[in-house]
């Protein structure tokens, strides 16, 4: 009898290690997007049961990463920043050096064993960076602290580019400029950046690879390149127009069962999922991302420190840049850039690094109370 | 609650427009953070907004145009793989062309039981276990759920057998593919290359060409030799064919179409002739041949004995011929002429003779006595020459000609390595030639700063960087550190033999547009002067053609109409301290691999080759017969069947064949 009671007293209290960092909605909103994705995932791989399988170990490796990070309180995360920064960038800097050339780009560095990609530590490593370092400036930030953030987001972002790898640059610079954002960037300079940026587009399209030129002008006009990238998107148009309000249901996608669609289980797994869930899906979906962002933004907002409140406001507002970025190049508002469909599309480093992020976010909301005086 | 706090931020939000100067209060800075915070949800959901927007346009406003789309006139756009372009020789032979035929494809994503199905389909057509280990292999290294071969080039009538019984068989395919095939099988195999199945590798190669697109309906691409190297001027252009499709996904009708254009074809600068005759010279030897016309840059045979049958690897090879030809210790993938780093041996001797010439060093008539060795300064080792008791009073001329070391060895003692560097480099030693086909190595042409270079290792220490004299000594006899390539060496001898205008060689001649029927030559960089005056360059081409009138090679040229010039060279493979060296006595690995490098007619060469035989012992006795009847079917037109001999060691002492 003691020993059975002593049996549960012990599954309880790893139960309760388990579970104390665990915001409970937040990890419900984003198993529940995960959920949709298993379910469309089944579809489009054509009920291929070993794309399921690796999935989940994706999923499981995603949740271990998660629990980690989420044990782990926001100011060590902080303390990692400027080593995992300078990393990242000495390590970008080797990559120019004597990277291993891939798909024409030199974006992998091989370090005998495993290749591995830089610039995916510096997504993590540079909103880390600049919240680390607007948190020791906290209360004597000045227009200079905003120049050197602007240097630390501008190295990284430019030797990213020059791989060249302009939608991973893209995103670098889209993660630097919300730590700025959020950290109180004046809007006079916004403004001015907006306007510079503008001023600076013919100049930049001459720069531009001739690949990068392609895809923008496919964009524009989809026709230009049937077997290609314009293809993808007339493609999935068909795909999610021809689902209409209700959809062809589950497994019944033609567009998608028929082979019309290409990457239909990574990068446009949206075009399976709004052909087989019309409308009413969508909007679900789109409900469902929003309230995950939603509950994310609860917790930046109530977050103790200026470092927990950039990097948990940074993760949230990257979570949505993805999901925007994928959902408007599948229905053709935005040009083909590889970006996955957060928590949906196949792939096992973006659920990895998905949850890795929805930790942060667990670890700043499980540590508030300890860090408030 | 929250909505509170967001409503709170959105007005202090006003306070932030004077920039973050009057942020010093933590409270402020909440606030601030708060009021960013409000801002960013409103993007977020004005950009939802427009997504959702994007959605009621596309599947309520446009969902009758893309439901009549999707479901009354399914339009599939078909890829039409282009035809691979034709490889020829010289003279427009057929050296690789493709070929239509039919396969039958199983899409393993859309069949059950894929052992069942490939059980029952041998019913109906042959299935050998060959072709289900290929067909394994193919399963594994395929990620994509695309259709793979279970069965090629079927017959008319096992396709009319399968038709009937198609219903039985959801997922597996007839279908019309390209082959590749190569007439005449091993020779000039290692020139040629083959094509093979496209890989991860091979797609990241395409993507960086931006063609992905034009290798939809492409399954092979090139993967060695002018197959690789030429892809892109072979593959052509992908062809489109849009073509209605109904609800089970078959074709109904072409709508329309996209013609594809075939690739452009290849005119080799080889002569597929000379290279069976020089292959069949080597008959069951291993080595290396490189034959080049000296006033183009043209190579005319290039052998690299064992060579493999590229028809193998075309429709993806079999594990046991893969392993076979990969394990083999004969080394068949091996291509020797462009990855084979040997000692040049004694074939060094006429480049290094020019060098001293070039730099003043030596003239021609400068003559030493030779006792047989030589002994540098306060050292009690004797560097041996190969005749005992010495070849008498040496010239330069005489020195080549019976290959005398000791000569050379005096040579080396008063020239300079890093002068002998610089010149050897301008004939292009210790660097790749530029040939046009891919994966030349550079071979190693030693100097002090590539002594230091090589041993710059943390496990090296100075006494292992420094140059020594000793070092010198054996580089001038081609031993040492010493090791070129065969085609370096053909390349050399090519310019020795063109009064010192050297070319980039080359295997493809010219490139004919498929379309246009229009021949161009291939680019190629300008002709560069290796730095020796005429007469110096007269002195040594002299001495080559002495060397086979009445030097090391008499004997293989022995009733030769026509004059040529050649050196013999031996390599060392294997170093017997002290001993001497008794061929019969060592394993047939380790004995001394044999080289030979001659040009013909000697007023006017049109040919100039390199011969390496792997372990066959002096160059005189395996390498030169096989030069003289690659020269004798060029100069002559002799065909022979049989290998070419061996010729027998050294007769007597006095008359020194060896080396």
């Amino acid at each position: 009898m003691e020993h059975r009671l002593a049996f549960f007293d012990a599954a309880g209290r790893l139960w309760e290690v388990l579970v104390r960092r665990i915001d409970r909605p937040l990890f419900a909103l984003a198993l529940a997007i995960v959920a949709v994705g298993f379910v469309t995932l089944f579809s489009a791989a054509d009920e291929n049961v070993a794309r399921m399988t690796n999935q989940a170990v994706s999923l499981g490796l995603a949740l271990v990463a998660m629990w980690v990070i989420a044990n782990i309180p926001p100011q060590n995360l902080a303390r990692a920043a400027l080593p995992l920064y300078a990393a990242g960038v000495i390590m970008l800097v080797a990559v120019a050096l004597y990277g291993v050339i891939v798909n024409g780009s030199r974006r992998w560095l091989d370090l005998g064993v495993v290749r591995f990609q830089p610039s995916e530590l510096m997504k993590v490593a540079l909103p880390l960076m600049l919240a680390w370092y607007f948190q020791k400036r906290e209360g004597r930030i000045a227009w200079f602290d905003f120049v050197l953030a602007a240097l630390l987001i501008a190295v990284p972002a430019w030797l990213v580019k020059r791989q060249p790898d302009l939608g991973t640059g893209l995103l670098l610079t889209a993660s630097g400029f919300y730590v700025l954002f959020l950290a109180g960037l004046s809007w006079k300079l916004i403004v001015g950046l907006a306007a510079l940026g503008a001023a600076a587009g013919p100049y930049l399209w001459t720069h531009l690879q001739d690949y990068q030129r392609a895809r923008i002008l496919t964009f524009l006009d989809p026709s230009t390149d049937p077997l290609g990238a314009g293809y993808h998107t007339t493609q999935a148009s068909i795909a999610i127009g021809s689902g209409g309000v209700v959809g062809k249901g589950w497994l019944n996608g033609t567009q998608a069962h028929l082979d019309f669609l290409p990457e239909k289980h990574t990068d446009f797994i949206f075009a399976v999922f709004g052909e087989e869930f019309g409308l009413i899906g969508n909007v679900l979906l789109v409900v469902l991302y929003l309230a995950l962002i939603a509950r994310a933004m609860m917790i930046a907002s109530n977050a103790s420190t200026l470092f927990a409140r950039l990097i948990a406001g940074t993760v949230t507002l990257m979570l949505f840049t993805y999901a925007f970025v994928n959902m408007g190049m599948v229905t053709g508002i935005l040009p083909v850039v590889g970006v996955p469909l957060p928590f949906v599309s196949y792939g096992g480093t973006a659920m990895v690094s998905l949850f890795i992020g929805i930790g942060i976010l667990m670890s700043v909301q499980a540590h508030r109370k300890l860090v408030t005086s | 609650m929250i909505r509170r706090r967001l409503f709170s931020g959105r007005r202090s939000s006003r306070r932030v427009d004077f920039g973050p100067r009057d942020l010093r209060n933590p409270e402020n800075e909440v606030a601030r953070f708060r009021g960013r915070l409000a801002v960013a949800a409103g993007a977020v959901l004005v950009a939802f907004g427009v997504l959702v927007g994007r959605f009621v346009y596309l599947q309520v406003a446009q969902h009758d145009h893309f439901r009549t789309l999707a479901e009354t006139n399914r339009i599939a756009i078909v890829p039409i793989a282009p035809n691979r372009g034709v490889i020829t020789d010289r003279n427009g032979v057929v050296l690789a062309q493709s070929y239509s035929a039919y396969t039958l494809e199983i899409q393993p994503s859309r069949v059950r039981d894929l052992d069942a199905t490939i059980d029952r389909l041998a019913e109906i057509v042959d299935i050998a276990p060959r072709d289900r280990k290929r067909f394994r292999k193919l399963l594994e290294e395929s990620k994509n759920f695309e259709s793979l071969p279970i069965r090629t080039k079927l017959s008319d009538e096992e396709v009319a057998r399968f038709a009937a019984n198609r219903y039985r068989f959801p997922g597996v395919e007839i279908k019309a593919r390209l082959f590749r095939n190569y007439p005449f099988g091993e020779v000039a195999s290692h020139a040629i290359g083959y094509i093979g199945r496209i890989n991860d590798r091979d797609l990241a190669r395409i993507a960086s060409w931006d063609e992905s697109a034009d290798y939809k309906g492409t399954d092979t691409i090139g993967k060695v030799g002018v197959e690789l190297a030429y892809e892109r001027e072979l593959h052509g252009t992908t062809g489109v064919e849009e073509v209605e499709v109904d609800a089970a996904g078959r074709a109904v009708r072409t709508l329309s179409r996209v013609p594809p254009v075939s690739g452009n074809n290849l005119r080799l600068s080889i002569d597929i002739g000379l290279q069976a005759a020089a292959e069949a010279a080597f008959g069951t030897r291993r080595g290396a041949l490189v034959a080049i016309e000296p006033s183009t840059g043209d190579v005319l045979a290039f052998v690299s004995r064992p060579g493999y049958d590229p028809n193998l690897f075309v429709d993806g090879i079999d594990l046991a011929s893969w392993q076979e030809l990969n394990e083999s210790p004969d080394k068949p993938l091996l291509n020797r002429p462009l990855r084979g780093a040997y000692p040049p041996g004694s074939t060094i001797k006429p480049f290094l003779a020019l060098a001293a010439l070039a730099s003043g060093k030596r003239t021609a008539a400068q003559a030493f006595a030779d006792p047989g060795f030589f002994q540098l300064a306060g050292s009690t080792h004797r560097f041996r020459d190969d005749k005992k008791g010495g070849h008498g009073t040496v010239d330069m001329t005489k020195a080549i000609v019976v290959s005398c070391d000791t000569y050379f060895y005096l040579l080396a003692n008063d020239t300079d390595i890093d002068d002998n560097f610089r010149f050897m480099s301008a004939l292009g030693f210790g660097k790749p030639t530029g040939i046009d086909i891919e994966g030349e190595l550079p071979g190693v042409l030693p100097s002090r700063a590539w002594k230091r270079q090589r041993f710059a290792g943390a496990q090296y220490r100075e006494e292992h960087r420094k140059w020594y004299l000793g070092d010198s000594i054996s580089a001038g006899i081609g031993q040492g550190y010493t090791a070129f390539t065969p085609i370096q060496l053909a390349h050399a001898v090519a310019a020795i033999a063109n009064d010192g205008i050297a070319f980039e060689p080359h295997l493809v001649q010219s490139i004919e547009d498929s379309r246009t029927r229009e021949s161009r030559p291939v680019e190629r960089l300008a002709p560069v002067a290796i730095p020796a005056r005429p007469e110096h360059l007269a002195v040594i081409r002299n001495a080559l053609v002495q060397v086979n009138r009445e030097g090391t090679s008499a004997a293989a040229f022995k009733g030769a109409p026509y004059a040529s010039g050649g050196k013999t060279g031996t390599a060392q493979v294997f170093s017997l301290k002290g001993e001497e060296y008794k061929a019969h006595k060592v394993d047939e690995r380790l004995r001394d691999h044999a080289w030979f490098i001659a040009y013909a007619p000697a007023d006017k060469p049109t040919i100039a080759l390199a011969v390496l035989v792997e372990n066959g012992g002096f160059g005189a006795q395996a390498a030169a017969p096989i030069a003289r009847q690659v020269l004798d079917y060029w100069l002559l037109g002799t065909k022979r069947k049989e290998p070419a001999p061996s010729i027998e060691g050294p007769q007597g002492d006095d008359e020194d064949l060896s080396d």
